[in-house]
C-alpha cells in the first residue's frame, strides 16, 4: 500500500514542468552574460554578412548605389537570362573548371604524397628542417608569389632556360596561353603543399604503430605497408577534405589570376570570379556582377552537398 | 651492451634493401622539394643586394649577392610610399589584431558554452554564413553604404572574425576539462573572470596560432585594399609592393633620387621591397610551428 502511493508520487511529481516563460527566465538569468558576449558577433554577423544577402535582391533590380535596394527598379530575372546569352558565359565556365580540376587532379594529392615521404624521414633533425622549409611558401603573400613566378617565367628568366636545355623553345611563359594554367596549378602547390600536409601528418602520427610492426614481421614492403595501413588511417581526413575543396570546386580565387593574367591569356585564365570582378567593380554593371556570384555560389553548394551526399553512402562518412 | 646491440641489429635486419634505397631515394626527394621552397626566397633576399645589371644577367639565377650593395634598401627605406604602406600596414595590425582575438575568444566561448537554451539556433546562425553569402558585390555595395570606404577602418571592422577560426578556438575550449570551469563557478566566477583568468590562459597555443593566422592574412592581404581605398598614402604595404613590381623603373623613382641612382637599382629595389615585406614573417612562423599541428587538427576534424 505505502509503495503503491510512493510509486503514484514518483509518476505525478508535484513539481510542474517549468513553463516556456520559466524556462526562459531561468536561462536568461543564468546566461544571461553569454548572451551578452554573443550580442557582438550576431551584430557582426547582421552587418557584414546577412545585411550582403539582403542586397543580393540586386539580381532582380537594375541596382544602382545612388537609388539604394529600395529604390532601384525591379527587372525579375533578366540579368539570369543575360549571363545565359553572354558570349562570355560558356568561357569562363569552361576555364573556371579548366582550371580548378587540374588544381584539383595534382594540387590534392600532392601533400598527402609530401606527408607520406616525411613521414618516412627517419633522422628528426632532417624531417624538421624539412617540414619548417615547405612551410615557408604558404607565409609569402599572393602578390609575391606571383612577382616570383613572373620573375622566374620571363623569356631570360630560370624556367624558360631550363626547358631550353630540354628541346622547348625559349618563351615568357606568362603571356603564352599554353602555358598559364599549368604555372597556375605548379605555383599553387609550390605555395601550400607544405602547410596542407600538416593535417596529414597529424593523422599519419595518429595511425599504430603496431600494425607496422606486425606487418613488417609478415614481410610487407613499404609498398604494401602504405596501401594496407597508412591509407586507410589517411582515409577519414582524405574524404572531408576532399569535400571541402569539392565545396570551392567553381570558386576559384581571383586574386591569383587578377594577379597573374593579361589581355594574352584571357581566353584560358579569365574565370567566373575574375569576370564578376570586372563585371561589378570595373564596369560598375553591380547587378549583373552579382546574378552570376549568386549563381556561383549555389553551384558550389549543391557541389557540397552532392559530394557529402555520395561520401556517406560510399565510404560511410560526411561532414554533416 | 649486449641488449643495445641487440637492437640494433634487429632493426637492421628488419629494413630490407630495397627499404634502405627507398631511405635514400626518398632523403634526395625531400632535399630537392626543399630546395624548391627556399631558393626562390634565397635568390631574391641575394638580388636584393646585387646590381641591376647583374639581376639581368643572371634573371632567376644568383646563388649569391653580386656588385654588393645596399643601396637598394637606401632607396627603398626613403620612399615614401613604401614608408606610408608600413605606417598603414601596422597601424590595421594594431587596431586589427586585438579586435580580431577578442571577436574569436567572445565567439568561441559562446560556442562552447553548455545549458544556453538559444546557443544552437545562435550558432546555426553563425554557420550558415560559411554556406551561404552575398558574394563579391553586394559585400562591396554593403560597405561603402556603411561609409567602409577609402579609410582604413574599411580594412579593419570587416575583417574583425573569422568564423573557421572561432571554430578552432571553440574546439580547444571544449577539451578543457569541465570540472576546472565548474569549480570556479562553484567560488562564485562570472562568466567573464572564468573566460579571462581559466581559459584564455590554458588555450593560449591556440590563440597564439590564432593571432599568426590573423596576422598574416592581414598582413599578405591587397584585395581589399584594392578595393576600397583609393588614395594612395592608405595603401598598406602589399598593394604598394604590388605597384613597385608592375611600375616601369622609370615612373616608379620618379622624383626621389637623381637618374644614375635610379638606373643602377631599377630592379634591384623590387627585391629589396619584397625582401623587406616578407622576411619578417618568414622569420616568425618557425617559432609557433609547434604549435600549427594542434590548431589545424582542431579547427579541420571537430569543426
Amino acid at each position: 500500500m505505502q509503495d503503491h502511493i510512493a510509486d503514484r508520487r514518483l509518476a505525478k511529481p508535484n513539481i510542474k514542468k517549468p513553463s516556456f516563460k520559466e524556462r526562459l527566465k531561468k536561462d536568461f538569468d543564468h546566461n544571461k552574460i553569454k548572451y551578452l558576449m554573443a550580442l557582438p558577433i550576431i551584430i557582426f554577423f547582421l552587418v557584414f554578412h546577412y545585411r550582403p544577402m539582403y542586397g543580393l535582391l540586386m539580381v532582380f533590380q537594375n541596382f544602382s548605389p545612388r537609388l539604394g535596394i529600395d529604390g532601384s527598379p525591379w527587372v525579375g530575372l533578366y540579368h539570369f537570362q543575360r549571363f545565359f546569352n553572354d558570349p562570355n558565359a560558356f568561357r569562363i565556365i569552361r576555364n573556371t573548371f579548366n582550371i580548378s580540376i587540374w588544381s584539383l587532379v595534382f594540387g590534392f594529392p600532392a601533400p598527402i604524397i609530401l606527408a607520406l615521404l616525411i613521414n618516412e624521414i627517419k633522422n628528426k633533425t632532417f624531417r624538421r628542417v624539412v617540414q619548417t622549409v615547405s612551410y615557408m611558401p604558404y607565409f609569402v603573400s599572393i602578390v609575391v608569389v606571383c612577382s616570383l613566378i613572373a620573375f622566374f617565367t620571363q623569356s631570360n628568366g630560370l624556367i624558360p632556360s631550363i626547358m631550353e636545355t630540354f628541346g622547348f623553345q625559349r618563351d615568357n611563359l606568362l603571356a603564352n596561353p599554353k602555358y598559364f594554367v599549368p604555372i597556375y596549378v605548379i605555383s599553387g602547390i609550390w605555395q601550400t603543399m607544405g602547410w596542407d600536409s600538416i593535417i596529414y601528418l597529424a593523422a599519419l602520427s595518429g595511425i599504430d604503430q603496431e600494425q607496422y610492426e606486425a606487418a613488417r614481421i609478415d614481410g610487407a614492403n613499404k609498398l604494401q605497408q602504405i596501401r594496407r595501413i597508412t591509407l586507410p588511417g589517411l582515409k577519414p581526413t582524405i574524404v572531408i577534405l576532399f569535400i571541402l575543396r569539392m565545396g570551392s570546386l567553381l570558386s576559384v580565387g581571383f586574386e591569383k589570376i587578377l594577379l597573374l593574367y593579361s589581355a594574352s591569356t584571357y581566353s584560358v585564365a579569365d574565370v567566373i570570379s575574375t569576370y564578376v570582378y570586372r563585371m561589378g567593380l570595373l564596369n560598375a554593371d553591380y547587378s549583373y556582377a552579382a546574378a552570376i556570384g549568386l549563381l556561383n555560389t549555389l553551384v558550389n553548394l549543391v557541389l557540397l552537398l552532392v559530394t557529402n551526399h555520395i561520401s556517406k553512402k560510399v565510404a560511410g562518412q560526411g561532414l554533416f | 651492451m649486449q641488449l643495445s646491440f641487440n637492437k640494433k641489429k634487429s632493426s637492421a635486419i628488419r629494413d630490407s634493401k630495397g627499404d634502405r634505397i627507398f631511405s635514400y631515394f626518398n632523403a634526395v626527394i625531400m632535399t630537392l622539394i626543399s630546395l624548391a621552397c627556399l631558393y626562390p626566397i634565397w635568390y631574391v633576399l641575394m638580388a636584393s643586394f646585387s646590381s641591376t645589371a647583374a639581376i639581368n644577367a643572371n634573371l632567376g639565377k644568383l646563388l649569391w649577392p653580386q656588385d654588393f650593395s645596399l643601396g637598394a634598401y637606401q632607396m627603398t627605406l626613403k620612399h615614401p610610399l613604401i614608408l606610408s604602406g608600413f605606417r598603414n600596414i601596422f597601424l590595421i595590425l594594431v587596431f586589427s589584431l586585438p579586435l580580431q582575438m577578442t571577436m574569436t575568444v567572445l565567439c568561441g566561448y559562446f560556442m562552447a558554452a553548455k545549458n544556453v537554451m538559444f546557443k544552437n539556433a545562435i550558432v546555426s546562425f553563425f554557420m550558415f554564413t560559411m554556406f551561404f553569402s552575398g558574394g563579391l558585390i553586394p559585400m562591396y555595395i554593403n560597405q561603402r553604404d556603411l561609409g567602409l570606404y577609402n579609410n582604413l577602418w574599411a580594412l579593419i571592422i570587416p575583417g574583425a572574425l573569422s568564423l573557421f577560426n572561432a571554430i578552432i578556438c571553440k574546439s580547444s575550449i571544449d577539451v578543457i576539462p569541465d570540472s576546472l570551469t565548474e569549480s570556479a563557478h562553484m567560488d562564485g566566477a562570472g562568466d567573464f573572470r572564468i573566460l579571462t583568468q581559466i581559459i584564455v590562459p590554458v588555450i593560449k597555443p591556440t590563440l597564439a596560432v590564432l593571432l599568426l593566422y590573423y596576422g598574416v592574412g592581414l598582413w599578405n592581404n591587397w584585395f581589399n585594399a584594392a578595393i576600397f581605398i583609393q588614395d594612395n598614402d592608405l595603401l598598406p604595404i602589399q598593394n604598394i609592393l604590388r605597384g613597385v613590381l608592375l611600375a616601369n623603373n622609370q615612373s616608379l623613382n620618379q622624383g626621389t633620387q637623381s637618374a644614375d641612382v635610379v638606373n643602377q637599382f631599377a630592379e634591384t629595389i623590387k627585391y629589396a621591397a619584397i625582401s623587406i615585406s616578407t622576411i619578417p614573417i618568414l622569420c616568425i612562423y618557425p617559432f609557433l610551428q609547434k604549435y600549427f599541428v594542434k590548431g589545424i587538427m582542431i579547427g579541420s576534424v571537430k569543426g
